[in-house]
């Protein structure tokens, strides 16, 4: 029997549905973390992928995802490869996916930095509560409970809230 | 009886670039590991938080250099072979990173004149020549520069804070000072890799580490130690030579690999 060969554009449709565990609101898609996805002339499938932070936890998680959800989806097989360059940038999650962080309670990035190395005092515009809108907030910390977020707290609606961090 | 036989092999050519990689890796590595042992013990909870996500950062940096140290090396160790079976004297970090935690006001000043040394030399190693290692750097910069504006404020904090914070942060920089001429002294391989393109002019990279941590200082309120820093000798951890304090710490972190070789969870 042959396997027939997957389209690259199941491939992807697949992927759209593999949420990312710790941010489950957006796909591994939505974030950036797919870079690109190979189907060679025997039909092999390689998902290209770079990780959030280096030393993010979840990646592992969602390379398994990846090749379940294909497996599942009818391309067994598929290979996963790992790259750094380009280095992955908030900057990659796009304006829909950035709405559905905010519905999620977490304020999204702001745009990544560039410019000095060092910038003790960040200047930045205050962040905007994704609960009530104000911007009466403040960054508790800039470490939370993922590699990928910071801590905030609304003055105006006292509730706290994440920040998507910006690199 | 062939000719070839009598003739005593040359030794093997030290692989410079996996000699390199180690140092990249082990700073990290055990920096990292030692940063974790706050994990629980933090002042406040959004610190304990904080030290935990640098440690897994600089875990993640780490095991990127590790992981090319071991292709490179091509004998089949990949990154928790390095990290798990090498003895102390195989270990090729400064000796600043390996010191026990001791008080907060030492952790974070010693993360602080790690953090821009770490910024100073990632900027440096994202134009290397080496496309893999370039990358790395690129990717663990973004990430360092959140580190140094957490080290960075606590050094305000603590120098400009209490009468108490101030005494044990100045402390901390009186004993730490000493350790900072072996980040920018250069060897045989540091030479070899700079003349190569592929790692930055050692040396070099002082000034700029230096302006950031007087800047920071003198903010702080507090003082640069006069006394000219030692010059670092040759036996220094690049070259094997480590504190006592190295080899507790390794029994401690590789134990459970190496009661359980190859087990999985």
């Amino acid at each position: 029997m042959v396997t027939p060969i997957a389209a690259r554009d199941d491939v992807l449709r697949i992927l759209d549905g593999v949420m990312d565990p710790e941010v489950p609101v957006l796909s591994v898609r939505e974030l950036g973390i797919v870079r690109d996805v190979i189907v060679d002339d025997a039909g092999a499938v390689t998902v290209v992928v770079t990780p959030t932070y280096s030393g993010c936890p979840a990646i592992r998680v969602i390379e398994e995802d990846i090749v379940a959800a294909l497996t599942n989806g009818g391309i067994p097989n598929a290979r996963i490869r790992t790259t750094y360059a380009p280095a992955w940038t908030s900057d990659w999650i796009p304006a829909e996916a950035r709405e559905k962080l905010r519905a999620a309670g977490i304020a999204p990035p702001e745009s990544a930095e560039s410019g000095a190395l060092v910038q003790l005092v960040r200047e930045r515009a205050a962040v905007e509560c994704p609960w009530c809108g104000s911007r009466d907030t403040e960054v508790r910390s800039e470490f939370g409970s993922t590699a990928c977020k910071s801590l905030c707290v609304c003055r105006a609606c006292l509730q706290p809230f994440e920040l998507f961090k910006s690199i | 009886m062939s000719e070839a036989s009598v003739v005593p092999a040359p030794p093997s050519r030290p692989n410079v670039l996996f000699e390199y990689l180690l140092r990249c890796g082990d700073d990290r590595l055990v920096l990292g590991h030692r940063l974790s042992e706050w994990c629980g013990h933090g002042p406040i909870l959004e610190e304990d938080i904080a030290l935990a996500n640098i440690s897994l950062d600089l875990l993640g940096h780490s095991t990127m250099f590790l992981r090319l140290a071991g292709e490179v090396e091509g004998k089949g160790r990949d990154e928790d072979a390095l990290a798990y079976f090498r003895e102390a004297v195989e270990f090729r970090n400064c000796q600043m990173v390996e010191l026990p935690v001791g008080d907060f006001g030492f952790t974070m000043t010693r993360q602080f004149l790690f953090d821009a040394y770490d910024i100073v030399l990632l900027d440096a190693l994202s134009s290397s020549t080496h496309a893999e290692l370039a990358a790395i750097a690129t990717k663990a910069l973004k990430e360092a520069r959140y580190h140094i504006r957490h080290s960075g404020e606590w050094m305000l904090k603590l120098g400009d804070g209490t009468e108490e914070s101030h005494r044990r942060t100045q402390r901390a920089l009186d004993e730490l000072w000493r350790f900072t001429p072996e980040l920018f002294t250069a060897d045989a391989i540091d030479m070899e890799l700079h003349a190569a393109g592929v790692a930055p002019d050692l040396p070099a990279l002082r000034p700029a580490w230096e302006s950031i941590v007087r800047d920071v200082a003198d903010r702080a309120t507090l003082t640069i130690p006069h006394a000219a820093p030692r010059a670092a000798s040759t036996r220094d951890g690049r070259s094997g030579a480590h504190t006592e304090a190295l080899g507790h710490m390794l029994a401690e972190m590789q134990i459970v690999a190496r009661s359980h070789p190859g087990a999985s969870w």
